[in-house]
């Protein structure tokens, strides 16, 4: 099977109440993953858009930002969900051997969406939707049901938030830098019990565009130093219904995690640094459990020990994570650009040394029912 | 390079202007069993899954997740792609290149849209610009008389001449069990049916049903193993221009002309009228099918009515054009453009039941969206 490298990143400063239409950060932000890659937009030969009519307010929202990601004339076609799945399908035209040089774009703008709205339009017209069901107070349905089953507390989970926060004060794209402790999160506003609001992730403005590129193109386009090849990837979906699911238990994750692992040809233990869906600070640990880095349960702790920190074992989200800003359809794409960048060695102060190989995650649908995980390589 | 691909399964529901006897994930599932019988494989053997519709019409977020009991994807890889009218054909691509990629053997495509429970043209209307086109471009039917009017004006194309597009594809539709309308039309019926914005008549115009589709895609090494006759694709091109309405060329379609010459080159055809046995065409209005004869290269521009007044897409013609019925006898939206990959498939395998056309060899299927979306997919039945 040939080969897809990364050759080019561009993102916005993430930030609240951006006064630019979603079309012109799209613009921006592809436009500097072209400047990145080195290349014009006549070297890109399709895109794939990532949007969402939902927080976009608009049916077939992608068709606004078509010229403003170098489309015309191209092959364009649009993921609705995570900007991971985008990268995925992106990554699929190129290996089909129709297409040699992919833009993969999303956006989103959160501050002139209605958050709870929008997500609860994600559940059961007829049930769930009207007991008032949203990302947040389903999330905290899920921090509940893993607290009792990994005995995980409050304060372990208010870490994560702790952590994150301070590794985005060496981001400079994050949009919520900030030095607190474990008594501020557990001080801040109750959301949905157990959820503070600094436990939670803030509605977001911003996009991110990737260029993806066959390994014949790669070659021909960049030095090797700006080159990070995609070396697996795996995606699975749960069942729907919350009630149909064990909360607590990652199944799917697992499931697409082996699936990214075993293309790769890794263990857990090539992994120097990752990047995982932190919508929520009792996500981390849950996930980096279905990742395979520690066992089931052992989550919560393992953060205590500062296991996830950015001098523990395996920094995770030394970005500042979802937590720091969590701009939905992009969300995942920011993910796997901070791992592109900690593997070219241009992370900044955030730099992990070594950095060869990463892991970053992307999720569709509440409560991480669906899981796009990558594996990226120098 | 990439792998060869083939379809070797479709399902489609019974479409109906409101299914009430049952959800939309119900109505998936009608479809996705169909498939899987079709193909005479069950769940285990489909590695993947895409999904598809318009968001605003049933007024649910993340559809490739709650849409799981339906498709059968829980514990399976699963995502959406959508791009408004033409997502039936961009799942179809979506999965093609799944297929092609390597990464998945067996692969299934799904549209799907229940639009009773939709207010189809408030949707549609907020696809313009909220400053600028929103109002005056509000719904699907005023664009397309728009840009009919201005096709009469400049080749003399009548009203008439879409009358016959139109009794041609719903009488068509008599032979198809799934469709939505099926009525026995003249012409004289459709020039006399209600104007709904000058040119288009009632008649003229494509409901919008309840509905789903499911096409199964798989690598050549295992389509050859599933099935007798897979129907292979041999181009998938997509095309797209807009950002405003008024951007836009109205007398003919600059996306469609570019997507077809585009896949006509992949595929190796000259003479489209006469290489293709049979074409499923996405045709929302029967005044689409006069004006775009010209973007399909079918004719000289402006010829389109004396092709279309020789008979030569009729059934017994040449080239038969929608033998299903088309858009205008059913129109389930997300579903819409997956019909025609499917319709298309299923002439190639020769599981048409009434509406086939005997030993058809290549076909054409399109996806058209607001605004200016084109979608074509050709396949055949030899090996690309």
């Amino acid at each position: 099977m040939e080969r897809v490298a990364v050759i080019g990143v561009g993102q916005t400063k993430y930030s609240a109440g951006k006064r630019e239409t979603f079309h012109e950060l799209v613009f921006d932000v592809a436009t500097k993953a072209l400047k990145d890659a080195g290349i014009s937009v006549k070297d890109i030969d399709n895109v794939v858009s990532v949007s969402s009519d939902f927080w976009d307010g608009r049916t077939i929202s992608s068709m606004a930002i078509s010229d403003a990601s170098g489309a015309f004339g191209k092959d364009i076609s649009t993921v609705e969900g995570d900007g991971t799945f985008g990268v995925l399908y992106g990554m699929m035209r190129i290996l089909s051997g129709s297409f040699g040089t992919t833009m993969v774009v999303a956006h989103h703008k959160g501050t002139e969406s209605n958050m709870n709205g929008i997500t609860n339009t994600s559940f059961d017209p007829l049930v769930e939707r009207k007991l008032g069901l949203d990302a947040v107070s389903s999330a905290a349905l899920q921090a509940r049901r893993y607290m009792t089953t990994s005995g995980g507390s409050e304060e372990q989970f208010a870490m994560v938030s702790v952590k994150n926060h301070g590794n985005a004060m060496n981001n400079p794209f994050a949009m919520l830098p900030m030095e607190i402790t474990v008594e501020d999160v557990m001080a801040s506003r109750m959301l949905a019990t157990p959820l503070k609001k600094l436990d939670c992730s803030p509605v977001t403005d911003g996009a991110a565009a990737v260029v993806l590129a066959a390994e014949r193109n790669a070659k021909k386009f960049t030095t090797n130093k700006k080159r990070v090849w995609l070396n697996g990837v795996g995606h699975c979906s749960d069942a729907y219904r919350l009630g149909d699911r064990d909360l607590a238990d990652t199944r799917a994750l697992k499931q697409a995690a082996k699936m990214a692992f075993d293309m790769a040809g890794v263990t857990r233990d090539d992994i120097d640094v990752a990047e995982v869906y932190d919508a929520f600070s009792y996500m981390e640990p849950l996930w980096l459990e279905g990742l395979g880095f520690c066992e089931d349960g052992m989550g919560p702790e393992m953060t205590e020990r500062g296991t996830f920190n950015m001098d523990g074992a395996l920094p995770v989200n030394p970005s500042g994570g979802r937590l720091s800003a969590n701009p939905v359809q992009v969300a995942g794409l920011a993910a796997f650009i901070e791992c592109v960048l900690q593997i070219r060695g241009e992370a900044g102060k955030r730099q992990v040394k070594k950095a060869e190989k990463a892991l970053a995650q992307g999720i569709n649908g509440m409560c991480g029912q669906s899981h796009c995980v990558w594996i990226l390589g120098k | 390079m990439g792998k060869r691909v083939g379809i070797v399964g479709v399902g489609q529901t019974h479409h109906a202007s409101q299914r009430l006897d049952c959800s939309g994930v119900e109505l998936i599932a009608e479809a996705v069993t169909r498939a899987l019988d079709d193909a005479e494989v069950t769940l285990d053997d489909i590695d993947a899954i895409v999904i598809g519709n318009m968001d605003h019409f049933e007024n649910i977020n993340y559809v490739d997740t709650w849409a799981t009991d339906g498709l059968g994807s829980c514990m399976k890889p699963v995502f959406k792609v959508t791009t408004g009218g033409t997502t039936g054909t961009t799942v179809a691509a979506c999965a093609y290149y799944h297929a092609a990629s390597g990464l998945f053997d067996t692969v299934m495509a799904v549209g799907w849209e229940k639009n009773s429970e939709s207010d189809t043209q408030a949707a549609i209307a907020t696809c313009a610009n909220p400053v600028l086109e929103r109002d005056p471009f509000a719904g699907a039917i005023g664009p397309l008389a728009t840009e009919y009017s201005m096709y009469m004006e400049a080749y003399g194309a009548t009203e008439e001449d879409s009358a016959i597009v139109a009794a041609r594809d719903r009488n068509n539709a008599m032979n198809n069990i799934y469709a939505h309308n099926r009525m026995h039309v003249t012409v004289e019926d459709v020039l006399n049916s209600p104007m709904l914005s000058y040119p288009v008549k009632f008649l003229d115009m494509c409901p919008r049903s309840d509905g789903a589709c499911a096409v199964i895609f798989a690598s050549e090494e295992k389509a050859k193993k599933l099935v007798p006759k897979p129907a292979w694709v041999h181009a998938s091109v997509v095309r797209h221009d807009y950002t405003h309405f008024g951007d836009l060329a109205w007398q003919w379609m600059p996306t469609l002309e570019m997507a077809t010459l585009e896949a006509y080159k992949i595929a190796g055809i000259t003479n489209p009228l006469k290489e293709f046995d049979v074409a499923e065409l996405y045709l929302p209005c029967s005044t689409c099918g006069v004006k775009w004869m010209d973007s399909f290269y079918f004719c000289e521009r402006g010829q389109a009515p004396k092709l279309i007044r020789s008979g030569a897409t009729h059934m017994d013609g040449i080239m038969p054009i929608n033998p299903s019925g088309g858009v205008i006898a059913c129109n389930p939206i997300g579903a819409t453009a997956l019909l025609r990959v499917g319709e298309a498939a299923w002439q190639i395998m020769g599981k048409s039941g009434d509406r086939q056309i005997p030993n058809v060899k290549r076909t054409l299927s399109t996806g058209f969206g607001g605004c200016s979306w084109s979608d074509v997919m050709i396949l055949g039945a030899d090996l690309p």
